[in-house]
């Protein structure tokens, strides 16, 4: 069968309580306790390493925040990680909106129906296969899914320049389609649905159902979907984040600078300022624009901490 | 619901035996697997194999505006095999790989460790810190730090001058390597680190005890015992990021725009096959690249795999 769904003996027993619920879903909140009283919370030593460390990670994103705030004079001339002497935010904002005719809106908007249509459309068809690899065993499973595993290790960009050709020879290139359409490709969300499902929705539970004479869709829709909220959620925070992030594939196959995601519009603009004419150079537009469109993804990441922090390892525990 | 109780389904040979229900549930319920992975599978056939297969064929042709398109076979393949554009991309990304993902893996491991000994308000905030870059699209978390590198906004100069160093330049051929590498590991360590942090909450505290019984510090623990026990998940990383690594192309596409010099056209092999087919328009040939790129990552996340075997417990 396949090479993933083999665990190894340490693995198996933290990973599945009695419930069926995988461990690190009710873990964390035993293992914050136990934890809380070991550690006692005075290691200075190690507090000084992981504020080192955080003031790495942070201070590109607090240059970007400042950044934001000052007209391209002020880029060039005041310090890099503190504000100007005037707070351009607003201009800069309002600049957007009538630059090119306002396309930044235009770009990010794009994003999110990009980014959710494909992330939607991706987690709804990774949930319903990896139900059924996970609870049927239909003849022919193993190989399948051992085929959609060993995909996982084909590189998603070498797929682009067979994508364009293929889109083009049905003439959607330059289209929404051309991004969401492969977009809605995942198979390690299938392979994460289906570990997930193995372990959450115990089979005498469907047996139950069963027996009770539900079918078998009203059996997935009642019984297993709701066992399976945390991973959907974590499949989803990862597929809307994927297609939001994807740089090459809406390079590639889009060319009206109507229809791009706010990533490659904000490239082309820097790369416009950087070819050097002087009504091109939008520097305060790209630092505004950057902050702004990273503001909705840092958000959710903040509200839903409770799920990421959990399940982003759904896979890889085993 | 029909019963056909008659028929005599083949024993399917199966791993789990079912709870109740005969042959014939069984056959329906075999359809209903198919039924509940066949969306997925026509995406699958649609995006995936059949574009890969069209791009192979694609691969064996060659179109010159002299002699139109004609069948030449794997002669694509021996002309990116012996092409020193695509090889030194090949080699340039495996360099990447060489430094990148350890750098990545060592601050992600020593993060982790750290913040599992920890249970404070502090150690929390700095774990969402160090995730953040994650949320950030690798194309604006490149033009941040195109931003940062530049010499005419950065505070490069600054920084430099004040200890009486040199404004170094973060952009020359001979620093865009370290440049690319820095902002990758940024990009990515804390995402690792919360892969990782889950893994060693995922371990029973109990062997904790036992090692401290037996006169382990806790440098001990954590090399010999928290280290050894998250193997897997140390596999599945190294094996996502060893895929990332070879597929290089974001974040030197866009520090191209402030490096001309120091980041060519071909600099890695995924930017090659870009450029050979929409500045070029040889889509066969760029067809072949990419092709010969997907199956050496695919090779060779395959030999890690099986190379690692032992400690991932994957067999």
């Amino acid at each position: 069968m396949s090479i993933f769904t083999q665990r190894t003996t340490e693995a198996a027993e933290p990973l599945t309580t009695a419930t069926g619920v995988p461990s690190h879903v009710d873990r964390s909140v035993h293992g914050r306790r136990g934890r809380a009283g070991r550690a006692g919370g005075r290691r200075i030593g190690s507090h000084v390493f992981l504020v080192i460390l955080a003031i790495y990670f942070v201070v590109p994103i607090w240059w970007l925040v400042v950044a934001a705030t000052k007209d391209t004079a002020g880029l060039f001339s005041s310090p890099a990680f503190w504000f100007s002497g005037d707070f351009s935010l607003f201009s800069n904002i309002a600049e957007l909106f009538t630059h090119q005719g306002g396309i930044y809106w235009r770009w990010l908007g794009n994003s999110f129906v990009y980014a959710f249509a494909g992330g939607i459309g991706a987690t709804v068809l990774a949930i319903l296969a990896g139900y059924g690899f996970a609870k049927y065993d239909f003849r022919g499973r193993g190989a399948v899914f051992t085929v959609v595993l060993g995909s996982v290790m084909v590189p998603l960009t070498a797929l682009v320049i067979p994508t364009f050709m293929l889109l083009s020879q049905y003439g959607i290139i330059n289209t929404p389609w051309a991004v969401i359409l492969p977009s809605l490709l995942s198979p390690f969300g299938v392979y994460l649905m289906r570990v997930y499902t193995q372990d959450a929705v115990p089979d005498e539970m469907l047996e139950a159902a069963r027996i009770d004479g539900a079918g078998e869709l009203r059996t997935f829709f009642q019984v297993a979907l709701p066992l399976l909220r945390p991973a959907i959620v974590t499949v989803l925070l990862l597929s809307v984040v994927g297609t939001w992030n994807n740089f090459f594939l809406p390079l590639a196959v889009l060319t009206d600078p109507q229809l791009l995601p706010v990533t490659v519009g904000l490239n082309r603009w820097t790369a416009l300022s950087n070819a050097g004419a002087g009504g091109e150079q939008v520097w305060n537009l790209i630092t505004t624009g950057a902050f702004i469109s990273v503001l909705p993804l840092i958000l959710s990441f903040l509200f839903l901490q409770r799920y990421w922090q959990g399940g982003l390892s759904v896979g890889s525990i085993k | 619901m029909t019963t056909q109780t008659s028929v005599a389904a083949p024993a399917v040979p199966r791993r789990r035996a079912p709870g109740a229900g005969g042959s014939t549930l069984l056959r329906r319920r075999q359809r209903w697997g198919w039924l509940f992975v066949s969306p997925f599978l026509a995406v699958f056939a649609l995006l995936l194999v059949f574009p890969l297969a069209y791009a192979f064929g694609m691969s064996l042709f060659t179109s010159t505006l002299a002699t139109g398109t004609e069948f030449t076979g794997v002669g694509n393949y021996v002309k990116a095999f012996t092409d020193p554009l695509f090889l030194e991309g090949m080699l340039r990304v495996l360099a990447f790989a060489l430094v990148m993902i350890p750098a990545q893996l060592i601050v992600a491991i020593a993060a982790a460790l750290v913040l599992d000994t920890l249970a404070t308000k502090l150690s929390k905030l700095s774990r969402l810190l160090i995730f953040a870059p994650y949320a950030i699209p690798g194309v604006i978390g490149a033009l941040m730090w195109s931003f940062l590198y530049s010499p005419r906004f950065g505070p490069g100069g600054t920084l430099f001058n004040l200890v009486g160093l040199p404004t170094p330049d973060f952009l020359a051929p001979g620093t865009i390597f370290g440049s690319l590498v820095n902002i990758v590991t940024w990009q990515w360590a804390g995402y690792y680190m919360v892969v990782i942090y889950a893994a060693l909450r995922a371990i029973d505290p109990s062997i904790y005890e036992a090692a401290r019984i037996d006169g382990a510090n806790g440098w001990q623990t954590a090399l010999r015992i928290k280290v050894p026990m998250i193997g897997s998940s140390m596999v599945m990383i190294v094996m996502f990021a060893l895929i990332g690594t070879l597929q290089f192309f974001t974040e030197p596409v866009v520090l191209r725009n402030v490096a001309q010099g120091a980041i060519d056209a071909a600099y890695t092999p995924n930017m090659y096959a870009y450029s050979l087919a929409f500045s070029y328009s040889q889509f066969n040939y760029a067809s072949a690249i990419a092709f010969s790129l997907g199956a050496l990552v695919f090779a060779g996340s395959f030999v890690f795999l099986f190379l690692t075997r032992k400690q991932s417990g994957l067999k």
